[in-house]
């Protein structure tokens, strides 16, 4: 289609924020050089648990290149040591009375340039008084477990939260009536998203006009800016965030960091730019985790292998504050949408907050706000119960998907999914995998002593955070804004809210615009991550941009559209009734070529034309979009492994995803998306974990030994596409930003366990490094979350 | 500590701290920021320029080391306003999301090209296999530097072969 004739901006054209990184030419917050700028360095505990005795920086203060040195007391008399966290809890920004989990920042240099600031750093003289560190969860609510929030005032014990969602007595009625019941407990470890450019700040405090600029590393600018307000003092009129281009967030760039309150504090106390860049240690090491679920499922079904209920116990490792980034109502997130994409009649889910001398966190990495843990969850419990019930898996899940005609559809802990099409997506993938070939030649290899895997998973996710009446982030509601002008000679330049990581949405939000007002998407420009050029909304993260921002971007143009409308009735002297939008026009019904487009009529409703009353002059409109429900994509993986039983080695040799994302605006950057949390998910159940040896110490502080996946463990994704519109969005597009990170470890785990079934293996918890696997095999398997074992 | 050598076909001359790592001398000596630092260990190949001929992770490499030698940049790949066939490559397939990899990414590709103009998806993936990207899992950065082996040769990958003299900045 022609993508200026309107409704055809669709399409995968290559992307418009590619041309400056091809040639090196982004701009990351570590390339703002700022003149006079000075370097920050953050001093952090080499202890899990310890009291601080005392802290001498009198030596770094001295030091010839440091310009100020800034210890948890300092901040203390700016009511600046503590912060809070966005969920409701506080953290120390730097340590006055303890320190909670190895890395926890404790004094901040700042200095002329990046190797004093670290030099400094060595000078300062701090005297800690060991404690016992909590280190294993399952142990935190023991009697005689090490405290480790004694700052807040009547906390006894080290319990953030319970809470439970669905209907306790109905499922367990449910599970008394079974056939049968399977059950298992596991680990979904503690993981780290670690996007590439680490986080980061450029604080500049200007002292005659108290504006503070803060380049940083943010998802949600908007949202931080108001934080900022609350946090420093400085009014948030005088505060500008500017979020440049960032190297990846996947969650990491949601809070707030100790850091950047650091710098802000060193500019205002030099009065000069301060950077902060963490290394790639501090960012694994303190930055928000993702996961770290202990969980307990119960799967009960008919003899037939019909889903009657499911059971969750999960025990949430929040570290030392609970920092998790999440709608304020759902401690543990969306996790009880654990029915997944089954119609389950009786579910019940607890969790339980605690906390423990590690890193705090909790919600990151493209999970969805913790349905990567739901999915994990039932997934690997409907593969447990095809093997207990000999059916097979692909078979059992077709059993029990959601049927089409069930949409509208409100699960047993009350999500409402808005539309699917279950079985189509499943039957695509076992089509595009040659399921039943894949079947065979497993059995023929097996007769030959060799351990082929086939792992499915079936995924359906909630986002777009998200209902008004539902959510929120410490109070504010997760509504986005929209602001388009359109200039005289029809060019349009959108400003929106949210923050790009690498999504894309120079392009995808230009097309959203210029499919809606007949443009090509090369006339519109999209301005993001700069809170004084766009709109307030919360930002980019849970897969929220498209749902929600994309929303208000396509509201904003429908209203242009609707003001051209009444302009170009002016410009053909006819009613505005008597006008149709075609192909991209406001024509004549019954002469279509009477017509006006965009550009003609924006420079008419900026000149002399003689407008009606009540008809505003320009064609700028801006618009808010509070979604009524989240959106559901959904999506069929099949994950084929070859495993080593000598070596306990994995190769993924084929990953097939079928993602049901509704309309799709640019089909490359969303197929992109997919390669992308495929990799996640390979990552996550094969080699990625951050694990603590009993002393607390963080076993996953560097690349060397937190292993990411490369392009040898990688395999080329086979994709394929279904289209479910979502029927509350006005383009019917859902979020697709997280789903294969959500939906792919469950399918790489189920085909280890598969390769590994004629070894009687059930489950093995991620990451199935080979030794995990090998160790497994002899069935001693390994506790993943502690280096104890 | 005195510093001559020539980036992307410039040469300069600096006084530096002995310790100074290459990519924090490009980046804020030079203001080269188009290579990027990403994780101190040599791990993740943000940081890969080339010296000489070959490529390093300029992370951890010294600028002392690079004392009357050649380096080359993602700033210095296009020539003359032209554009690489790898940076094409990289536009045309998607082979990009952050960007923050990319330079990295590209520079081993170009690398690679120089060596085995036609080489198989393996070849690629064996090639950048000491470099980490976040976003794109591979697939579309093995697409674009297949993509550029076919469009290698065509217009604006003059000087890829680089054995006419004229441009002594390394690529050869």
């Amino acid at each position: 289609m022609d993508a200026t004739s309107g409704g055809g901006a669709y399409g995968p054209i290559p992307r418009k924020e590619d041309a400056r990184f091809i040639r090196g030419q982004g701009t990351f917050v570590d390339d703002i050089c700022l003149p006079g700028m000075l370097y920050g360095a953050v001093l952090r505990s080499p202890l899990a648990h310890a009291r601080i005795v005392s802290v001498d920086a009198a030596a770094a203060a001295a030091h010839p290149k440091v310009m100020a040195v800034l210890t948890g007391e300092d901040l203390a008399e700016r009511a600046l040591a503590w912060m809070p966290t966005l969920s409701g809890d506080v953290q120390a920004v730097l340590a006055t009375d303890k320190v909670r989990f190895q890395g926890q920042e404790v004094a901040f240099v700042v200095a002329t340039d990046r190797y004093a600031a670290r030099d400094a750093l060595e000078l300062i003289a701090v005297d800690y008084e060991p404690l016992p560190p909590l280190i294993d969860a399952r142990t935190a609510l023991d009697p005689g477990a090490p405290l480790v929030r004694d700052d807040l005032p009547g906390q006894n014990g080290n319990k953030v939260f319970d809470w439970a969602a669905g209907d306790r007595e109905a499922t367990d009625a449910a599970f008394s009536a079974a056939d049968v019941v399977v059950s298992c407990d596991m680990v979904y470890p503690r993981s780290h998203p670690a996007p590439l450019e680490t986080c980061g700040i450029v604080a500049d405090m200007n002292p005659v006009s108290g504006k503070l600029t803060l380049w940083v590393t943010s998802q949600a600018p908007h949202a931080h800016r108001t934080l900022y307000a609350m946090v420093t003092g400085v009014p948030e009129h005088k505060i500008r965030i500017v979020s440049p281009d960032l190297g990846g967030g996947f969650g990491a760039k949601v809070p707030l960091y100790p850091g950047y309150l650091c710098a802000i504090v060193g500019s205002m106390v030099t009065g000069r730019p301060v950077k902060w860049m963490e290394d790639r240690s501090e960012n694994l090491m303190s930055t928000a985790f993702a996961r770290d679920y202990h969980m307990h499922g119960e799967i009960a079904a008919t003899a037939d292998g019909k889903i009657l209920g499911l059971r969750a116990r999960v025990l949430a490792d929040h570290g030392a504050f609970n920092a998790t980034a999440q709608p304020t109502r759902f401690p543990a997130g969306f996790f009880h949408i654990f029915t997944g994409s089954y119609d389950v009649p009786a579910a019940f889910c607890e969790v339980t907050g605690v906390f423990t001398n590690k890193a705090p966190g909790g919600v990151a990495y493209s999970c969805s706000f913790r349905v990567t843990e739901a999915v994990y969850l039932v997934e690997r419990l409907t593969d447990m119960l095809a093997r207990q019930l000999a059916i097979d898996p692909a078979e059992l899940r077709m059993r029990n998907l959601l049927k089409p005609e069930q949409f509208p559809y409100t699960c047993a802990t009350g999500w409402q999914y808005d539309s699917g099409d279950y079985p189509r997506a499943l039957r695509l993938a076992l089509d595009i995998a040659g399921y039943a070939e894949l079947r065979r030649e497993q059995a023929q290899r097996r007769a030959r002593g060799e351990y082929m895997g086939i792992g499915l998973s079936f995924f359906t996710e909630g986002v777009g955070a998200g209902p008004r009446s539902q959510m929120d982030i410490l109070g504010l509601a997760m509504a986005d804004g929209a602001d388009l002008r359109v200039h005289p000679t029809g060019k349009a330049v959108l400003g929106i809210s949210v923050q790009t990581q690498g999504q894309g949405h120079e392009t995808t939000f230009a097309q959203i615009v210029a499919h809606e007002l007949g443009l090509s998407p090369d006339d519109v420009e999209v301005v993001h991550g700069d809170t004084d050029r766009t709109p307030f909304g919360l930002g980019t993260y849970g897969s929220r941009s498209t749902p929600v921002s994309g929303a208000a971007a396509v509201v904003a143009a429908r209203k242009v559209r609707e003001r051209a409308r009444l302009v170009a009735a002016a410009m053909l002297e006819v009613a505005a009734d008597d006008l149709e939008w075609l192909d991209g026009k406001w024509r004549v019904r019954g002469d279509p070529d009477q017509a006006r487009g965009i550009a003609e009529i924006a420079m008419a409703a900026h000149s002399t034309l003689d407008l009606p009353d009540g008809v505003e002059a320009h064609l700028d409109a801006s618009a808010v979009y509070t979604p009524p429900n989240l959106t559901y994509p959904f999506g069929a993986y099949i994950c084929v492994t070859d495993v080593d039983p000598g070596t306990g080695e994995v190769k993924v040799r084929r990953f097939i995803a079928v993602d049901d994302c509704g309309v799709r605006i640019n089909p490359m950057i969303v197929e992109g998306q997919v390669h992308r949390g495929i990799a996640d998910g390979i990552g996550i159940a094969l080699m990625q974990a951050i694990v603590f040896d009993e002393s607390g110490n963080c076993l996953g502080g560097s690349f060397m030994d937190y292993l990411l996946p490369t392009s040898m463990e990688c395999p080329s994704p086979e994709l394929g596409a279904t289209v479910t519109p979502s029927p509350h969005h006005p383009i019917g597009a859902k979020g697709i930003g997280e789903s294969a990170t959500v939906g792919s470890p469950a399918a790489v785990v189920n085909s280890v366990v598969d390769a590994l079934a004629p070894f009687g293996v059930v489950h093995a918890d991620m990451p199935l490094t080979p030794a995990a696997v090998w160790r497994a095999i002899q069935g001693r398997p390994i506790r993943p979350d502690l280096a104890l074992s | 500590m005195k510093l001559t050598l020539t980036v992307n076909g410039t040469e300069y001359a600096r006084t530096i701290e002995p310790r100074l790592l290459l990519i924090h001398f490009l980046r804020d000596e030079l203001g080269l920021t188009g290579s990027h630092w990403g994780c101190d260990t040599s791990n993740c190949g943000a940081c890969v320029v080339w010296l000489d001929e070959t490529p390093v992770k300029s992370c951890t490499v010294l600028a002392a080391m690079t004392d009357g030698r050649r380096v080359t940049t993602v700033e210095g790949l296009a020539r003359n306003g032209v554009l690489d066939p790898v940076q094409e490559g990289f536009s045309a397939c998607h082979g990009l999301q952050c960007g923050f990899c990319t330079p990295g990414m590209m520079m081993t590709a170009r690398w690679l090209l120089d060596r085995n103009p036609n080489p198989t998806a393996a070849e690629v993936r064996e090639a950048i296999s000491g470099q980490i990207c976040r976003c794109t899992g591979y697939e579309n950065i093995v697409r674009s530097v297949l993509w550029a082996a076919g469009n290698d040769g065509n217009d604006g990958n003059e000087g890829n072969d680089g054995n006419d003299g004229s441009d002594d900045d390394g690529r050869d």
